[in-house]
């Protein structure tokens, strides 16, 4: 589903790489997991495949069912069927929660020639999803996480998630600020997701979300490149022995 | 010295064109006293301090320029799902058959044009009174121009509250109309009115509203200026308020070569409140210039001045807004925010916000700021899919929310934010 091949990333206002060739694919119906020390490059890739601007890919491709992604603009990354849950949601007063939701809906089957929501469908789906996220109606109807606890931003994302059915699905350290009720709520949000038709990439730094959201395959990031690959018994070494074990080994 | 002689010729001149309506007798004394002033004070120039960032070459000159016509079926086309009493004014001159038949429960209306001098005496004790208070500390002479020879307008006197808005309709169809109306409006104690105004009234429209406002008693305005591009307009919006009174404007400016409001409130009673409010939306050659100046003269009055500009394509936008507080005016509390959104590098803000303070117990704060669209707030929004363009509609709105939300009324508010959203979408990304 996501492929990404020898991925080199620039940062463009400075002369610094941050990818140094990432080779990574996520199957469809798989739940990948990227860890890694801080300033490994983890959001980087998060950012790069979302086409957030700052970057300069260098070198190397990244396809989603063989789609050039890099080629695109962020809503048509959108509309083709990529989402990434934000590590930072972004406040945007004056905009209610329910408008851009639907705005956002509308947009992605619009370019993808399919026909509107109604009003009223939208309604009825929103208020279904909201409630097993426990979203209550007063937060749809709040400005864009405006107020919003970390929390609430994050199952927030969630809901966006649920609402526009990507295909795949890039989770940028959803468990930060998270205490560990509200890490439960979102992660069985995330799991009744889980779908033979789509993929899941977790990046996280701690493994306690993974207990929540049980990964298929685990990669360990570092310095811009995927150093090691396993099973989820690979975050769980990590937990015990911290990052370095492996990157003295890998060094 | 040599300027101030240039002057008074052009105002000989620009009187020479004007006429005063019929029946204006009760009025004699009031405009002559108004025209005593602007000779005084002369027609505003560029090198007076208030007019530092707005020309007023096309304000004063003699004719209107030549203004193609837009729309007028628009601008009828605001407010039709609300029940309002309709008044039309067609290039300044009142129009019976568009309009609705001036009755209102709880409101005596009559016009300028025509009054018959037995029902008005009220509104001599008003007419150019609030004009002639608003002259300082600064000049405004085209309000002074206004109250000499307005040719009509809308005296409403509400002794109880209505069951309904006044909306006052401006339709502009001739090229080179020069349309004076000016307003007056008396509240009585405890009453509530609310006061529509939108359509784009003439070639060149100079109107001045005057609204004395008693004890307790409530103000709505909300204003939509949108018209087409060539239009010019210089309106004055004075207001008195007596204690526990309060008094809430917001207007929508779009398009208009050149547009100034000013707007002068005098807080003459303990605890009123004063709120006013602006959204204005230039792109390419206009300019909008929003000058305010609130004075508190009383204790524990409380005002607000909100205003947002979004700018592209050489559009400029001028604030001038002024927090005044007397002595012994202790309490007060005063804000004061002004910002721009530039969508471009082409265009610009002009902003100078003041306060003048001579008491010692008071809150005042004020904040002006320009910038771009938030990189990181639209990168977010296309990450959900929606395109550029709208995303930067949808901000743009985000960014005038705060101004929008001065009109208390939800009804008003969700008619407002369609026409911002109607002239977004029009505009080219």
């Amino acid at each position: 589903m996501l492929e990404i091949k020898n991925l080199h990333v620039d940062l463009e206002e400075e002369d610094k790489t941050i990818l140094k060739g990432v080779n990574l694919t996520v199957e469809a119906g798989k739940v990948h997991a990227i860890m890694g020390p801080n300033g490994s490059g983890k959001s980087t890739l998060s950012y790069v495949l979302s086409g957030r601007g700052g970057y300069r890919v260098t070198q190397g491709t990244a396809t989603l069912d063989g789609i050039d992604l890099l080629a695109l603009e962020p809503e048509e990354r959108a509309a083709a069927g990529l989402f990434l849950a934000f590590q930072y949601p972004v406040e945007i007063p004056g905009v209610g929660n329910l408008t851009f939701l639907r705005t956002a809906m509308n947009a992605q089957r619009k370019a993808r020639n399919e026909p509107e929501i109604s009003a009223a469908d939208f309604l009825k789906l929103v208020r279904a999803k909201a409630k097993t996220l426990q979203i209550d109606a007063e937060m749809l109807k709040r400005p864009v996480n405006v107020g919003f606890s970390g929390g609430e931003k994050k199952r927030n994302e969630i809901l966006q998630m649920a609402m526009l059915e990507p295909k795949m699905c890039i989770l940028d350290e959803t468990d930060s600020g998270l205490d560990v009720d509200a890490m439960k709520l979102v992660a069985d949000g995330v799991n009744a997701l889980r779908d033979a038709r789509r993929g899941f990439l977790v990046i996280t730094h701690y493994q306690r979300l993974l207990d929540h959201i049980k990964p298929d395959v685990v990669h360990i990031m570092a310095e811009g490149r995927i150093i090691r690959t396993g099973g989820p018994d690979l975050a769980l070494e990590v937990e015990k022995n911290g990052y370095a074990d492996i990157l003295t080994e890998e060094a | 010295m040599a300027l101030a002689q240039a002057r008074p010729p052009l105002i000989d001149a620009r009187i020479a064109e004007l006429r005063l309506p019929d029946g204006a007798a009760w009025s004699m004394a009031a405009r002559a006293e108004a025209l005593d002033r602007l000779r005084a004070m002369g027609l505003p120039d560029r090198r007076d301090e208030y007019w530092k960032f707005t020309r007023p070459d096309s304000l004063v000159q003699v004719d209107a320029p030549r203004t193609p016509v837009s729309d007028p079926a628009e601008g009828l086309d605001m407010f039709g799902d609300i029940d309002r009493l309709k008044i039309v004014f067609v290039d300044g001159i009142f129009d019976p058959v568009a309009s609705d038949e001036l009755a209102l429960d709880g409101v005596q209306i009559e016009r300028l044009a025509g009054a018959a001098q037995s029902h008005i005496h009220w509104v001599r004790d008003v007419y150019g009174t609030l004009e002639a208070r608003g002259q300082s500390p600064v000049a405004r002479p085209l309000a002074a121009l206004n109250t000499a020879l307005a040719s009509d307008g809308l005296l409403l006197h509400v002794s109880r509250s209505p069951s309904k808005p006044v909306n006052l309709i401006y339709v502009h169809n001739s090229e080179t109309s020069d349309a004076i109306l000016h307003h007056v409006i008396r509240l009585d104690p405890g009453v509530e009115l609310t006061v529509l105004e939108h359509g784009p009234a003439a070639a060149r429209f100079n109107q001045v509203m005057e609204v004395e406002i008693a004890a307790g008693a409530t103000f709505h305005h909300v204003r939509n200026q949108e018209s087409g591009h060539q239009q010019r307009a210089a309106t004055h919006l004075f207001a008195r308020l007596a204690a526990g009174s309060r008094f809430k404007s917001f207007t929508m400016t779009a398009n208009g070569v050149m547009t100034r409001n000013e707007c002068a409130i005098e807080l003459a009673g303990d605890e009123a409140s004063a709120h006013v409010a602006g959204a204005a939306l230039g792109d390419g050659n206009v300019h909008q210039d929003d000058t305010i100046l609130i004075t508190h003269d009383a204790l524990r009055c409380e005002s607000r001045q909100v205003f947002k500009k979004v700018l592209c394509n050489g559009a400029t936008g001028v604030f001038q807004g002024k927090i005044l507080v007397k002595p012994g005016a202790q309490k007060t509390d005063g804000y004061q925010i002004s910002q721009a959104l530039l969508l471009d590098e082409d265009s610009q803000f002009l902003a100078k916000p003041e306060l003048e303070i001579y008491a010692d117990d008071v809150i005042c704060s004020h904040g002006s700021t320009s910038g771009a669209i938030d990189e990181d707030a639209l990168y977010y929004l296309r990450a959900r899919g929606i395109p550029r363009k709208l995303a930067t509609d949808l901000l743009t709105l985000s960014f005038l929310a705060e101004a929008v939300a001065e009109i208390d009324d939800e009804g008003l508010r969700t008619e407002i934010n369609a026409r911002l959203e109607g002239w977004l979408a029009r505009r080219r990304g």
